[in-house]
């Protein structure tokens, strides 16, 4: 049974979102993903100062067999890039709600209504 | 909807919790645990994949040595009674039918075991170029269930385990052994550059074996560490390295290609006619940035399209990103300059040989 954390917002695309304070996001990839994937060897992660667009593919997380694209669930600036994750990968395996991929400031914070809630995410993997 | 085969180790395999996907047909296990435990695993140790989906043709009769000549490409009359060959089948324009070994029981009696995506395509061709020849060809993909027994400490378990003693058995050579009433069949054989062996038997034979190789901690591994250990000793897939529209000598395969004996199997003329005139060859390409090169990303040279990837991957063993790659000439001399296309990104690399990782077969044993 895969893990979900309440109280985040999930995209169809198996990424998560974290809101902290002033419009500003965590994004990350959920357990179901992680475990879908196998052992992640490689995160391919865009830099900070770069932007991302809602449902746009900024990067790719790979595992042993394959290339996944990473979707963005929100529209904004990144501020920040997980830089623990280039040097270990596999700490996605271990627990992808802590190891989060980028820190983005929103652009538009109400697209966070256009993802799932955990409950809605729950139904959508079953 | 099609309806996919499972192999007599099914049950057992959603037992472990493998996580499993069709191939050729089959429903077969792609990885139990993790890829990487298990690649390494037979790099280090032991471990055992369900080849059961593998396709097993006979060919007996009296003309059974000169018909296996005219449609295979290593040398089959030097072999000897008990001995195995890998090479291929080859259609008159050169290009791959399927890669195979091939079993000598005697001159009169051949076991020949192809690429389980290929059996009807392989069985349909073989008879029907069998025609001048008085031979039986049998497909018996159903009655041989199959085993690999992977790793340096393959011979030891195979002993501890079962209590057979192989250690007199050679490098690519097969023989008879019983096991609990059940006649097995044994090659020194494999498909990961480790020392290892492939066991032919009846379904209930195959559980017992798989049960008893188990209580003996041999880690079973999936199709998908089969790809990353077969890719690293350089071997050849078929859809990938070698096809329908890629010669033996485009896929540096020349060692298994016998063109100076006087047997004219099916496919030399059009290979003695490429020679040396090749456009193109499978090389080994190293990235010099961190990425992974896929089967499929295109490789560059000066913004031009030079070729594509066969099979890349992150190595596990040397953990470097490495790849097979379908290179036109000039560009595939070594220490070129190439750069992969990954993501719309061009991540640089060179040309190198294929050698990623010293095979360790046993080949002194017994000898």
């Amino acid at each position: 049974m895969s893990k979900i954390v309440e109280g985040l917002f999930y995209s169809k695309s198996h990424e998560w979102v974290k809101p902290l304070e002033d419009d500003v996001v965590l994004i990350g990839i959920t357990d179901f993903a992680q475990s879908e994937l196998g052992d992640v060897v490689f995160v391919d992660l865009p830099e900070a100062g770069d932007n991302v667009s809602q449902e746009d593919e900024f990067g790719a997380v790979e595992s042993v067999k394959a290339a996944s694209d990473l979707i963005s669930p929100v529209t904004g600036e990144i501020l920040e890039v997980n830089e623990d994750l280039v040097g270990e990968p596999e700490l996605l395996n271990k627990n992808p709600y802590e190891n989060w991929l980028l820190k983005v400031k929103l652009e538009n914070p109400d697209e966070l209504g256009n993802l799932l809630s955990s409950e809605e995410y729950a139904n959508f993997i079953k | 909807m099609e309806i996919l085969k499972k192999t007599c180790l099914y049950d057992k395999h959603l037992q472990l919790g493998a996580k499993m996907e069709a191939f050729a047909g089959y429903e077969m296990p792609i990885v139990y645990d993790s890829i990487k435990n298990e690649h390494l695993a037979v790099r280090n140790n032991v471990g055992m994949f369900d080849v059961s989906h593998m396709g097993e043709i006979i060919v007996k009769g009296t003309d059974a040595l000169e018909f296996v000549e005219k449609i295979f490409t290593n040398k089959v009359q030097t072999l000897e009674d008990g001995q195995v060959a890998y090479g291929m089948m080859l259609y008159e324009n050169g290009t791959v039918v399927d890669d195979l070994l091939v079993y000598r029981l005697n001159s009169e009696y051949f076991l020949l075991v192809v690429n389980a995506s290929n059996v009807a395509k392989d069985y349909t061709w073989i008879v029907e170029n069998s025609t001048d020849f008085d031979v039986l060809v049998q497909n018996v993909s159903d009655d041989y269930q199959e085993i690999a027994v992977q790793g340096p400490n393959a011979e030891n378990i195979m002993a501890m385990a079962l209590g057979i003693d192989l250690s007199q058995l050679r490098f690519f050579y097969f023989a008879n052994y019983e096991y609990l009433q059940h006649h097995l069949i044994i090659s020194r054989t494999g498909y990961t550059g480790e020392d290892g062996f492939e066991i032919y038997a009846s379904a209930e034979a195959i559980r017992e074996i798989w049960d008893k190789l188990m209580e003996h901690d041999v880690v079973p591994c999936g199709l998908g560490s089969r790809d990353t250990l077969r890719f690293e000793a350089a071997l050849p897939l078929y859809g990938h390295e070698i096809s329908q529209d890629i010669t033996p000598l485009e896929a540096g395969l020349k060692f298994f290609v016998k063109l100076d004996t006087d047997i004219d199997f099916l496919g030399k003329q059009a290979l003695i006619k490429q020679g040396d005139d090749l456009t193109r060859r499978v090389v080994g390409i190293e990235l010099t940035e961190k990425s992974i090169p896929r089967e499929g990303y295109e490789v560059y040279k000066d913004d031009q399209i030079i070729g594509y990837v066969t099979t890349g991957y992150l190595s596990i063993s040397i953990e470097k990103p490495i790849a097979m790659a379908m290179i036109n000439r000039p560009h595939t001399k070594k220490n070129t300059e190439v750069y992969v296309k990954v993501r719309n990104k061009m991540i640089p690399g060179f040309v190198r040989d294929k050698k990623f990782l010293e095979k360790k077969y046993s080949k002194t044993k017994g000898a």
